[in-house]
């Protein structure tokens, strides 16, 4: 921690949003500042204007949304009147930035060495040879492995980790007094996510770089920060040093978002029914893509061999990375997907083995809640038809099925006034709800949730979470419950698996697997969570 | 090479459509009233019933339907699309012929609408909402509102009755043997306004088309990024929007191909040009099928090798493309 | 803010709905201003425009009344232009639905034919259908709405393709409908708006191509055409110019109108591309 002068000092600024927007500022009087060799982190769920802080300081906003007051002083002069050409030479060279998704901040059709070199051209009068060394030299120091075959790859040749390397690689070409990083980690897994901090980190210390780091997530904040700024609606609501902010916060919202991640401790085991209502056995999914007359085919073993049982009333968390098959599982398990082998029983009957028009017939035993709430509505519907909708294609009388509806909003949390509105007059995580009644409309003994808290911020996840907590006790649901948040899973199964290339790789109670992982790969997922000893210990 | 045999392979893809119309085509033409023969018959003022019995033989109209098709297809598996009843001649011959004006006509045109469209494309989305792009917006509305011949014929008036700038037609001055360059530039010369009428509407389009996509990429992440780097906007359209851009106008020359190629029939017609769309229009008005189903077959063949050409570009243009197969 | 009131805030958009109006008007009110056939011989032939109070718009090379034929014409256009229309975008639809939804070999089967006609240059096309079936109105509007459906079945495929795998599609499958109420009530509302606005353009084509046919005197010669009227002044162009020059500009409003109630339509329902 440092306490030299300030890189940047924002004082007081304002950022006006055009004429319709939901609120008159996006910003209204943040005052911060960043010394060298610091990294404060911005925290906030979306809407709170830290993103739009990040563009601001980079003078990068869209035309309608111009900066109403105050000042961003940066060495020695105030970003908010220099010129668009002071802008430029300041930009990429004195203050570089890095943004959340590596795959679409990157030209799809240019080298990376292309775009990292570009930096140097555009600021520098070095020569072209000088230019690849340079190249070569920050790809390693971003410990991208062969640098060389690295630089002349186009940006869908990487992996996600590498490729926000090489944005880290680009950021830092010149040695910048300050790095803003937006979200530079949200879009990865876990394991990737806890090298990419690191690798800031180190990078940070070793150059003593101003670090601006932009998150929601206040693991990652306990993870890496000196000081941590709280914004809540555009206002900063709490400001200090990390640790003191971590165990000491003051502003009730810091409070809820601190309680929105728990530690990974799994709670007090419950006890299990003996009772099997769902068994799973040898299931297998293998995908074949591309390939001409048998030429060149991929094969991809989605899902191998897997095997999992579900008591009664209990939950079965699937965790994994992402492309590590949970989601294929799921979608097999429903039968959206067939898979190719395996059986899948309930109440004695064998699912997999079930033609299309019988399922249709079974679909109250088994029930799906999806990831995205904004694509798993139909947006034409109104939110009552879309909860009656099951019923009475089941034969249930239309004006009887939607009021059914109006009591399953009453259960989910929602007020059946609302029942006449279309999904887009929703919040995210009443979606969600209306998702959740929709299945449970059809009073399924199963529920497939499938990232059901993934798109939706952390004081909404807790909410879900509860009160799906709250329907298995009240319904004696069973669940399985997919999930790349090991968090999460602590949360609410009694059960969990953990899922890697297609294959369960360990399963078990929850508290066995997160407490005395046996697998490699199980214990690199625990350790890869960010915030380390906060996640574990600071809140007991 | 693996571009190569990336655009390969769609060709080789294509060969069934190319059969499939061909077959489609032929059968259709089953239908229509008359034969090659009555059209020759109606040509030589009519005959009698044993000298058209004798001339279907000759000419394999004797056999069912099927036989026919089959034999249609074995012949032209050998290049050979049949004899031309009306103008004397094999029908590949005549249509030979008529291929160097079409082509002509199709780069020029096609090159003309393409630069342009570019252009005003780049100039309408760099001040859109302004007023450079209102007007580019709007002339580019009227033009695709414009029918292709009616613009052919207003142009002959203006430039050739009385400005008598340019000829009115025809594909190149036949009272005078012009020889080397004087010919070549009386061939432009004569190209001029049908490359103008023929490229009018796909300027419209290109223009269109372009101004979208540049507006899209601007708004893509790593625009952004381009500009946290430090870029200057003209360093950023050039390195970083327009390749991007380019991607949709490269897919829309293959897919228009073939309604060039339509076009070309009007403006040919219009302007007096020996070309295939001009063939295609007089084999029907003479119901010289046999023709009629050559030029099908040829330009499908065309189109073909359009398609070939923009896959090959656009596997040039976008590195994702090989790497997906 | 509605869809509606986003419409009328463009004036690009209010313009193409007073043409199209006027257009429609002129359809509408023909046989009350024209009761006569507009074909018939009504005064001496080329007289130009303004010079003869009984001709406003003049008359063409036998003598019949210009403006007669422009109104007339109007009818034959927005009939022809439409029903071919109607008929392209639901052979369009339907195609494109069935090869979007089902995928696999149905879609490559389907998509084989569509691409067949989108290899044959879509005039060359035209030329066959109406060498072989003839030139009256009912097949020349069939003709011209075959050659056009590709294009809206290609639309609608790629919507089906994109919504199939959409979540709340998949929600409608684990909740028990089968594929018709799937097609139907949850996917074709979705994919339709695109689809719609699409027919814009198809109608703008559909009119094009009608009065090139027209134009080359393939069309039916016994209805009051545009593109026929083009044709005819084509041998007196050189002086009396104006017999082509007024259905050009008559075919240009009508195409003009469609497409910029269909661009107006595609921002009033797409408001955020509207916004930048």
């Amino acid at each position: 921690m440092s306490s030299s002068e300030p890189i940047l000092t924002v004082d007081r600024l304002s950022v006006r949003l055009p004429p319709g927007a939901d609120r008159t500022h996006a910003i209204t009087e943040v005052s911060l500042s960043v010394a060298e060799n610091e990294l404060v982190c911005i925290v906030g769920e979306s809407g709170s204007g830290k993103s739009m802080l990040a563009n601001t300081i980079m003078r990068l906003l869209p035309e309608s949304v111009t900066t109403d007051g105050g000042r961003m002083l940066f060495g020695g002069r105030d970003l908010c009147t220099a010129t668009a050409a002071e802008m430029r030479r300041i930009r990429g060279a004195d203050i570089a930035m890095v943004f959340q998704e590596p795959m679409t901040a990157l030209n799809p059709l240019r080298t990376i060495g292309d775009q990292i070199g570009e930096v140097l051209d555009i600021h520098t009068d070095l020569s072209k040879a000088d230019i690849r060394s340079r190249v070569q030299s920050l790809l390693s120091d971003v410990n991208i492995p062969d640098p060389l075959r690295a630089a002349k790859a186009y940006p869908h040749e990487l992996s996600g980790g590498q490729r926000q390397r090489a944005m880290i690689a680009m950021a830092l070409a010149l040695d910048p007094k300050l790095l803003i990083a937006d979200e530079p980690t949200t879009a990865l897994d876990v394991t990737t996510q806890a090298q990419i901090l690191k690798l800031i980190r180190e990078l940070q210390q070793r150059r003593k770089t101003a670090v601006l780091f932009i998150t929601h997530d206040f693991g990652v904040v306990a993870e890496i920060a000196d000081r941590v700024v709280v914004m809540q609606h555009g206002v900063v609501v709490e400001h200090g040093p990390a640790k003191q902010v971590l165990r000491n916060p003051q502003h009730p919202y810091t409070r809820q978002l601190i309680a929105a991640v728990p530690p990974v401790a799994a709670p007090l085991p419950r006890k299990l029914s003996d009772e099997t209502i769902l068994a799973l056995s040898g299931i297998t999914k293998t995908y074949r893509t591309g390939g001409f007359l048998g030429r060149g085919a991929r094969v991809t073993h989605a899902v191998r061999d897997v095997s999992l049982t579900l008591p009664k009333g209990a939950t079965l968390g699937i965790v994994g990375e992402s492309g590590s098959g949970k989601s294929t599982l799921a979608r097999c398990i429903i039968r959206l997907l067939d898979p190719d082998a395996g059986s899948i029983l309930i109440d004695g009957q064998d699912w997999a083995r079930l033609s299309r028009g019988e399922i249709r017939g079974r679909t109250r035993q088994m029930q799906m809640v999806f990831q995205d709430p904004f694509a798993s509505l139909n947006p034409r519907r109104k939110a009552a038809e879309l909860v009656a909708q099951g019923p009475i294609i089941h034969g249930t009388p239309r004006h009887q099925a939607l009021a059914e509806a109006r009591e399953l909003f009453e259960l989910v949390g929602l007020d059946p006034s609302a029942a006449d509105r279309f999904p887009h007059e929703f919040s995210g995580g009443q979606r969600q709800r209306i998702g959740l009644a929709r299945a449970l409309a059809l009073k399924p003994a199963v529920l497939v949730a499938d990232e059901p808290v993934s798109a939706l911020d952390v004081s909404v996840q807790a909410q879900v979470l509860r009160l799906l907590t709250d329907l298995r006790e009240r319904l004696g649901l069973s669940i399985i419950f997919i999930t790349h948040d090991l968090r999460v899973a602590a949360q609410i199964c009694d059960l969990v698996a953990v899922m890697k290339d297609g294959v369960v790789v360990e399963h078990g109670l929850t508290g066995d697997v997160f407490g005395r992982p046996q697998h490699p790969y199980t214990q690199a997922l625990l350790e890869a969570i960010p915030g380390g000893d906060f996640a574990r210990t600071a809140q007991n | 090479m693996r571009i190569l045999s990336l655009a390969g392979r769609r060709l080789a893809a294509s060969i069934p459509t190319l059969f499939l119309i061909l077959i489609g085509v032929f059968l259709l033409l089953q239908l229509a009233p008359g034969d090659t023969v009555d059209a020759m018959m109606a040509q030589m003022g009519g005959g009698d019933a044993a000298t058209a019995r004798e001339l279907r033989r000759f000419y394999g109209l004797d056999v069912s339907v099927p036989v026919q098709l089959a034999n249609y297809l074995w012949r032209l598996v050998r290049l050979d699309l049949g004899f031309s009843a009306i103008y004397g001649k094999p029908v590949a011959a005549v249509i030979l012929e008529r291929l160097p004006p079409t082509l002509l006509l199709m780069t020029s045109a096609l090159s003309f609408a393409f630069f342009f469209g570019l252009v005003l494309g780049v100039i309408a989305a760099r001040g859109v909402n302004r007023w450079p792009d209102t007007l580019i917006s709007t002339v580019g509305l009227i033009f695709y509102a414009t029918p292709s011949f009616w613009f052919g014929l207003m142009a002959i008036v203006v430039f050739s009755i009385y400005l008598q700038w340019l000829p009115a037609g025809g594909f190149e001055d036949i009272g005078v043997v012009r020889t080397g360059i004087w010919r070549v530039l009386d061939i432009a010369s004569h190209l001029v306004l049908p490359s103008l009428t023929l490229g009018l509407i796909f300027l419209a389009i290109y223009l269109r088309i372009m101004r979208a996509s540049m507006l899209e990429v601007l708004n893509l992440d790593f625009v952004r990024t381009a500009r946290a780097k430090g870029l200057d906007e003209t360093r950023i359209i050039t390195r970083h929007v327009l390749r991007n851009a380019l991607l949709p106008m490269v897919t829309l020359i293959g897919l228009q191909a073939g309604t060039m190629l339509g076009g070309s029939v009007v403006v040919e017609t219009v302007f007096s040009l020996p070309g295939l769309g001009r063939l295609a229009y007089e084999s029907v008005v003479q119901r010289d099928l046999n023709t009629l189903l050559g030029i099908v077959f040829v330009s499908a063949l065309l189109v073909i090798l359009v398609n070939f050409i923009t896959d090959l570009l656009y596997a040039r243009l976008d590195p994702r493309i090989t790497a997906e197969s | 803010m509605g869809p509606v009131k986003r419409y009328f805030r463009s004036p690009a958009a209010v313009l193409g709905l007073v043409l199209l109006l006027i257009v429609i008007g002129m359809a509408l009110s023909a046989g009350y201003f024209y009761p006569r056939d507009p074909l018939a011989l009504a005064g001496r032939p080329l007289i130009w425009p303004f010079a003869n109070p009984r001709f406003l718009l003049g008359t063409d090379n036998s003598g019949r009344d210009i403006a007669a034929q422009i109104f007339h014409g109007a009818r034959i256009s927005l009939l022809i232009g439409g029903v071919a229309t109607l008929i392209a975008v639901t052979i369009g639809v339907m195609v494109g639905a069935l090869a979007g939804f089902y995928g696999g070999w149905i879609d490559n089967v389907l998509m084989r034919i569509t691409e067949a006609f989108q290899t044959l240059p879509n005039f060359v096309l035209l030329l066959v259908l109406v060498a072989v079936f003839g030139s009256t109105l009912t097949t020349v509007t069939i003709a011209v709405g075959i050659v056009a459906w590709p294009a809206p079945a290609r639309l609608t495929r790629a919507e089906f393709l994109s919504l199939r795998s959409r979540e709340f599609v998949q929600a409608g499958r684990t909740l028990g409908m089968r594929d018709t109420q799937l097609m139907l009530r949850e996917i074709l509302p979705n994919a339709l708006p695109p689809v719609i606005v699409y027919a814009g353009v198809v109608m703008a084509v559909a009119i094009l191509l009608e009065s090139a046919l027209a134009f080359l005197r393939l069309s039916d010669a016994n209805v009051a055409s545009w593109g026929n009227l083009i044709g005819l002044g084509r041998d007196v162009l050189r002086v009396q110019w104006y017999v082509s020059a007024i259905p050009g500009v008559a075919i240009l409003i009508t195409v003009l109108a469609v497409s910029l109630v269909g661009q107006g339509l595609n921002d009033a329902l797409n408001p955020r591309l509207k916004q930048r």
